[in-house]
């Protein structure tokens, strides 16, 4: 049995109240009113020459609408012809442009600290819902090597429950309207947007919400299912419980499979309502099970470090480092068969979501393939090195942080666009969703014995080298 | 200098990794073993060196990767950058994405291939080539052991013939 240990106990505190403390502060410094917005944006241009701020803004102006989810496009015209022609009309639509500039701007400011929240708790989220994803696959394939990580895994996904509570009330609030990242949920935009209107029967706010409530119920069942016949085979006399976990796990993942991709559209991709990419539920999938493969690694490494797990050897390690690998791999693939499809035939309307990436977020949106392809495929490449753990914890931290930047960039510029930066908010966030994911992974761990007992295939996994 | 070796045979694999372990034990000199199949763990328990095989291919996918890249930078960009379809080919990294799967096949092609190659010049395999089996039921279903003999011969034999053999024999090697 594993017992908390309070140091950790109190470090994931710590990181709560912290975490806590930034969020509180990227709310209370968000902007209240166009005034606010004014003052930000005069101080961001302070360097430039009066004028030449002017013309700036109007021209970030133009750009945002046309970058916009939500631009009219009667707007952007209006701005055009107030930009040739310099009569006395154009003084007007000038200052009625810089006014809803203004409102575009303070959207996005207050967006922040909402998206700083939603990424990192579904960020969390998806990890535990990834290790339950390759649990489930461990059991299908009747997997021998791995039966002696089982727990860590049903420890990883015991977060589930409270993260997926917490991203439902995030999404809940969105549906009540208390903040503005899914714009189809805004009336007065779908009133003026053909696109939105025609999609509009897939994204209204209660199918929305039934659909979350599903995925996430279903989900949760199979974890709590899982876990309570991988308990109850270790005192069972047969291997009854064996059969059904096997049976769970295979219907689970073609549930899975399904629920993860509608997931992906719901509460991904409709951040960019006039954007779609075919593969995205795929992508999604592969930036969350290798971040899920990360961490089962780094838990297993730091319990087998505090001497709790007795028959983890080097080749478990091993075997995880090279999922790290292959999934790394298979992520880069479909990033780049994403970014390369939608590249060479560069059709507008799906070309504006890498075109706003690599404008404003040009360091996350690249950063983030050096992160998640080339240094783990470098450092995981060699043999040796997939066995020594302080690699294994050197990749798995480069790899967690290059897929948090993953999903802030699937997030981040439909939301604040670019006013994007990781401050108090984002990594308050990170830091209190991290403080809640250590607390509620390792109490669950510490709630059954770390090595399942009666599992036909534990014999082989305790013997498992390579 | 005595070109006397022992050829014991055997067939088992479990029987032979015994032996080969008290061979090493009683450090007698294994020259070569003929097995039908891979016996895992057999390099391990003779001592061999681990393969850099990998390493040589990790090399090879280097090269074909820069080969790639040179080769597309010149044909594409340098030599003669037309306008295709609207495509950027004013710099290299402007128009890369579209170079990726070349660059991508060349890096496997180069690294698999050059492998190959180089596990056939190292095990010295090549068409026509005389083959090297001291004994045809090694390629069926017979282990053999071929040790060096130094001292003397018949206490070898006996120590050989305790490690469960099913033959041994003393061949003279020119």
């Amino acid at each position: 049995m594993y017992t908390f240990s309070s140091k950790l106990k109190t470090f994931s505190f710590i990181l709560m109240i912290v975490g806590v403390l930034g969020i509180g502060y990227s709310f209370f410094t968000a902007p209240k009113d166009i005034n606010d917005v004014e003052a930000i944006l005069a101080s961001q241009h302070g360097h430039h020459g009066d004028a030449h701020a002017e013309g700036a803004e109007h021209h970030d102006a133009k750009d945002a609408h046309v970058n916009t989810a939500h631009s009219e496009d009667a707007h952007a015209a209006a701005g055009h012809d107030a930009h040739d022609a310099h009569g006395a009309d154009a003084h007007e639509a000038h200052d009625d442009e810089h006014t809803h500039h203004l409102k575009h701007v303070l959207q996005q400011l207050q967006n922040k600290p909402w998206a700083g929240v939603y990424v990192a708790a579904l960020f969390f989220m998806l990890i535990s819902l990834g290790a339950l994803a390759f649990y489930a696959i461990q059991n299908a394939a009747s997997a021998g090597w791995s039966p002696v990580l089982f727990r860590v895994m049903e420890g990883i996904s015991a977060y589930l429950i409270p993260g997926a509570v917490i991203v439902f009330l995030l999404l809940v609030l969105g549906v009540m309207g208390s903040h503005h990242l899914f714009v189809w949920m805004d009336k007065d935009v779908v009133a003026h947007d053909h696109l939105i209107q025609g999609k509009s029967g897939y994204l209204n706010g209660p199918f929305f919400l039934i659909r979350a409530a599903l995925f996430m119920g279903g989900w949760i069942f199979y974890r709590q299912y899982a876990r309570k016949v991988s308990l109850a085979q270790d005192e069972a006399s047969d291997n009854l419980n064996f059969k059904k976990s096997f049976k769970a796990a295979a219907s689970f993942l073609v549930f899975f499979i399904v629920s993860e991709s509608i997931m992906s559209w719901d509460w991904i991709m409709s951040v960019d309502p006039h954007w779609f990419s075919t593969l995205f539920g795929w992508y999604v999938f592969a930036s969350f099970v290798v971040s899920a493969v990360t961490v089962i690694a780094m838990v297993t490494l730091y319990l087998k470090s505090q001497g709790y797990l007795e028959y983890v050897n080097t080749s478990h390690i091993h075997d995880l480092a090279k999922f790290m690998f292959g999934f790394s791999v298979f992520w880069t693939y479909l990033w780049f068969s994403q970014f390369m499809l939608i590249w060479y035939a560069d059709i507008p309307e799906e070309i504006t979501y890498f075109v706003t990436r690599i404008e404003h977020y040009n360091l996350p949106f690249f950063g983030m393939v050096v992160m998640n392809f080339v240094l783990p495929v470098l450092i995981l490449v060699n043999t040796d090195f997939k066995r020594l753990t302080w690699i294994v914890v050197l990749a798995g931290t480069i790899i967690l942080c290059g897929h948090y930047i993953d999903f802030f960039n699937m997030i981040m510029p439909a939301t604040v666009g670019d006013q994007w930066f990781i401050g108090a908010g984002e990594i308050g966030s990170i830091l209190f969703f991290m403080g809640l994911f250590i607390f509620v992974v390792f109490s669950a761990i510490s709630k059954a014995p770390l090595l399942a007992k009666r599992n036909p295939l534990i014999e082989e996994s305790k013997h498992f080298h390579y | 200098m005595s070109n006397k070796v022992i050829h014991v045979l055997y067939n088992d694999d479990d029987i032979l990794m015994d032996a080969v372990k008290q061979t090493r034990a009683a450090h007698h000199h294994i020259e070569e073993i003929y097995t039908p199949f891979p016996v895992h763990g057999l390099d391990k328990a003779m001592g061999l060196a681990p393969t850099r095989i990998a390493i040589c291919s990790f090399l090879y996918g280097l090269v074909g990767l820069s080969i790639a890249t040179a080769m597309l930078r010149y044909i594409m960009i340098v030599d003669w950058p037309q306008d295709i379809g609207g495509k950027p080919s004013f710099s290299f990294i402007q128009n890369m994405p579209a170079f990726v799967p070349v660059m991508f096949e060349m890096t496997v092609f180069f690294a698999a291939h050059l492998m190959v190659i180089t596990f056939y010049m190292r095990s010295k395999l090549w068409p026509f080539k005389e083959a090297e089996n001291p004994d045809v039921r090694t390629t069926d279903d017979h282990f053999l052991m071929e040790v060096s003999v130094h001292g003397d011969v018949d206490q070898i034999v006996s120590f050989f013939e305790n490690t469960g053999a099913v033959e041994v024999k003393v061949i003279e090697k020119h």
